[in-house]
């Protein structure tokens, strides 16, 4: 009797995702957040009425590892994209997936915006404070002090500025209802992070308004760390400086029960 | 329909309405912002989308996500803000996906001013967006050529899955003359089957612009060029006025082609063996009608409202059979009728320097003109 058999499975991949090995570096927690939005999409039962648009960076790829619809937008684009997908079809769910480069840096302008017009969308943002893709470059989300390939000597706030702390910032939009920062570098952090995720999809199910979930997250590989010591990093680093927590959750929300 | 009298802007905008447009977004800017406007209160009260997006970078990239539901959806801006389109441009050429855009071009470069201008032809017949790949350029020269044209912009939009520029200028946005306007279309009902709307009892779709394998970028470089090749044999439109016994050929589009009409029909009064070819679609360009015209004409001259832009197609078709002329107006002047017949007059009755860039000429002639 194998320990797979359908009465002993506990564990297994979510419909919403394809059986597909990703591309990501081992350690990397993308393949975490990509499961708990499957997961969700699972529970709703909502992986045929969603639409997906992909970044450019490390999550390029995204739309090959969701069994949904997907696009892949221009980088930093991806919320005025969502909102041509929803505004023709508002009965779908529609949710970007987007890193620290392209919503914090280059897509700042479309991120502010699609929060201040309220847009019923939900936001993932990865925010590891480097840019992958390119391979290690400074980010909008780098620490001071954090080594780059290039801020070499470490990111020196007179010369490149301070850390943008997203989740902040969006809860001060009038159009957004849910904007929290969750971290994936422990089991407790994943759990309220997938909760999290759930309720920001909830909130679009419901035409609540504009939702984002910041979750905090590694990149050993170009944080030059092993993946165990990438997930202390978090906890010890980048924690401190992006502290967990909801920076907004409209009234409405406290009462979903998820 | 009844003809009505209709200015250019709002005549593009209730034309694409009637064409079935599905959504609009946009950005205001003068000498096109009449065409936001009207889609700001004709499109909701049809139950249809506008949005006034943040940027032009911003309402292209909404375009891309509408377009990819397979839904008829364009946007309008004029030259600034279309250089600022030319990324989701390139990106909505990559996906192979079926968009309108209305480019009301104005003075330039930079922010230039907002007079009529054609300064923007490069950028939109040969270029734009980084990248392998042609959009399809309409000029109208009137309101109801510009509404005749916004319409044909989304049938062939859907036909080759390709971007449809109508390339007007500030003089087609602003004026108001007598048009009909087309009966209302039904909107769509049925989608493209690569339309990504929801994997509901089908395989997921994705719409991307991304072949990471160069063999894959290939294909898809060769399935465009295809595509384009099939425009090039169907879609090639222009005009012919007084060319059956014309000695000399004028070429001019849009408003410079009109004001060239008016040119050429005193100078037939005069007696003078002239013609005029107005290319319709500037992509495809009529390259062919340009190289017949070269073993009739004598001489040709080309009049456009920049540069000499143009000139170097029209160069190209003819390949140095004859001489080929130019006369411009830069930066948002628009050129008299008076002054084209002057070049009328001059091509058909003095010699023409052959070997020299009729560039180098014109500008001495129009320096000495408005000095």
């Amino acid at each position: 009797m194998a320990i797979t058999a359908p009465a002993n499975l506990v564990y297994s991949r979510p419909e919403s995702m394809t059986n597909i090995a990703t591309h990501y570096c081992p350690g990397c927690t993308h393949g975490i957040a990509h499961r708990l939005i499957a997961e969700v999409m699972d529970e709703m039962s909502i992986r045929e009425m969603t639409i997906g648009v992909a970044p450019v960076g490390c999550s390029v790829f995204a739309y090959n590892y969701f069994n949904c619809d997907f696009v892949e937008a221009a980088h930093g684009r991806a919320p005025a994209m969502a909102t041509g997908i929803k505004r023709v079809l508002p009965d779908r769910f529609v949710f970007t997936y987007q890193g620290d480069g392209d919503l914090a840096s280059i897509g700042m302008a479309e991120i502010m915006h699609v929060a201040a017009r309220g847009e019923n969308i939900t936001v993932i943002f990865i925010n590891n404070a480097i840019y992958g893709m390119t391979g290690g470059q400074m980010a909008p989300t780098t620490l001071p002090g954090q080594k780059t390939t290039s801020s070499p000597s470490g990111r020196d706030v007179e010369q490149t500025g301070y850390p943008i702390r997203m989740a902040e910032l969006i809860a001060n939009m009038e159009g957004t209802s849910y904007s929290v920062r969750r971290s994936l570098h422990d089991h407790k952090q994943i759990r309220k992070a997938k909760k999290a995720i759930r309720t920001a999809f909830e909130v679009q199910k419901l035409d609540l308004g504009f939702a984002m979930v910041e979750l905090l997250s590694t990149c050993p590989t170009n944080w030059g760390i092993s993946p165990q010591e990438s997930l202390q990093w978090v906890d010890e680093h980048m924690v401190p400086v992006f502290p967990l927590g909801d920076y907004k959750i409209a009234p409405i929300i406290r009462d979903l029960r998820v | 329909m009844p003809r009505e009298l209709l200015k250019g802007n709002v005549a593009m905008a209730e034309a694409a309405v009637r064409a079935g447009v599905e959504a609009y977004f946009g950005y205001p800017i003068t000498p096109q912002t009449e065409l936001l406007e009207w889609m700001s209160h004709r499109l909701p009260e049809l139950g249809r989308v506008f949005l006034q997006a943040e940027s032009e970078v911003a309402a292209i990239n909404m375009v891309y996500g509408a377009a990819c539901t397979g839904v008829r959806v364009m946007s309008s801006s004029s030259s600034p803000g279309v250089s600022l389109m030319m990324e989701g441009i390139s990106y909505i050429a990559g996906t192979e996906l079926p968009v309108v855009l209305i480019d009301v071009v104005r003075g330039g470069p930079g922010l230039g001013n907002i007079a009529p201008s054609q300064g923007d032809y490069n950028q939109i017949v040969h270029g734009g967006g980084h990248g392998d790949y042609h959009s399809i350029v309409l000029a109208p020269s009137s309101v109801q050529e510009a509404i005749d044209l916004t319409v044909l912009a989304f049938d062939l939009a859907e036909k080759y899955q390709a971007i449809v520029v109508v390339m007007a200028d500030g003089n087609i946005g602003q004026m108001m003359e007598p048009a009909e306007l087309p009966p209302m279309l039904p909107i769509k009902s049925e989608y493209p089957e690569w339309a990504v709307r929801g994997a509901k009892g089908r395989d997921h779709r994705i719409l991307t612009s991304i072949y990471m394998n160069p063999e894959d970028e290939e294909k898809t470089n060769l399935r465009i060029l295809e595509r384009w090749n099939k425009i090039e044999e169907n879609e090639i439109r222009y005009r012919e006025y007084f060319l059956d016994d014309a000695e000399f050929v004028v070429i001019g589009y849009g408003t410079a082609g009109r004001v060239a009409f008016s040119a050429v029909r005193s100078a037939r009064a005069e007696g003078i063996p002239v013609g005029l070819l107005r290319p319709i679609t500037l992509n495809p360009y009529p390259f062919a009608k340009v190289a017949e015209l070269a073993n009739q004409a004598h001489a040709f001259l080309v009049v456009e409202m920049n540069t000499g832009q143009m000139l170097q197609d029209v160069q190209l078709a003819v390949a140095g059979k004859v001489p080929v002329e130019f006369y411009g107006r830069l930066g948002g002047v628009v050129p008299y009728p008076d002054e084209v017949l002057n070049e009328i007059r001059r091509i058909s009755h003095e010699p023409i320097a052959v070997g020299v860039d009729p560039r180098r000429n014109w500008m001495q002639r129009l320096k000495t003109e408005i000095s």
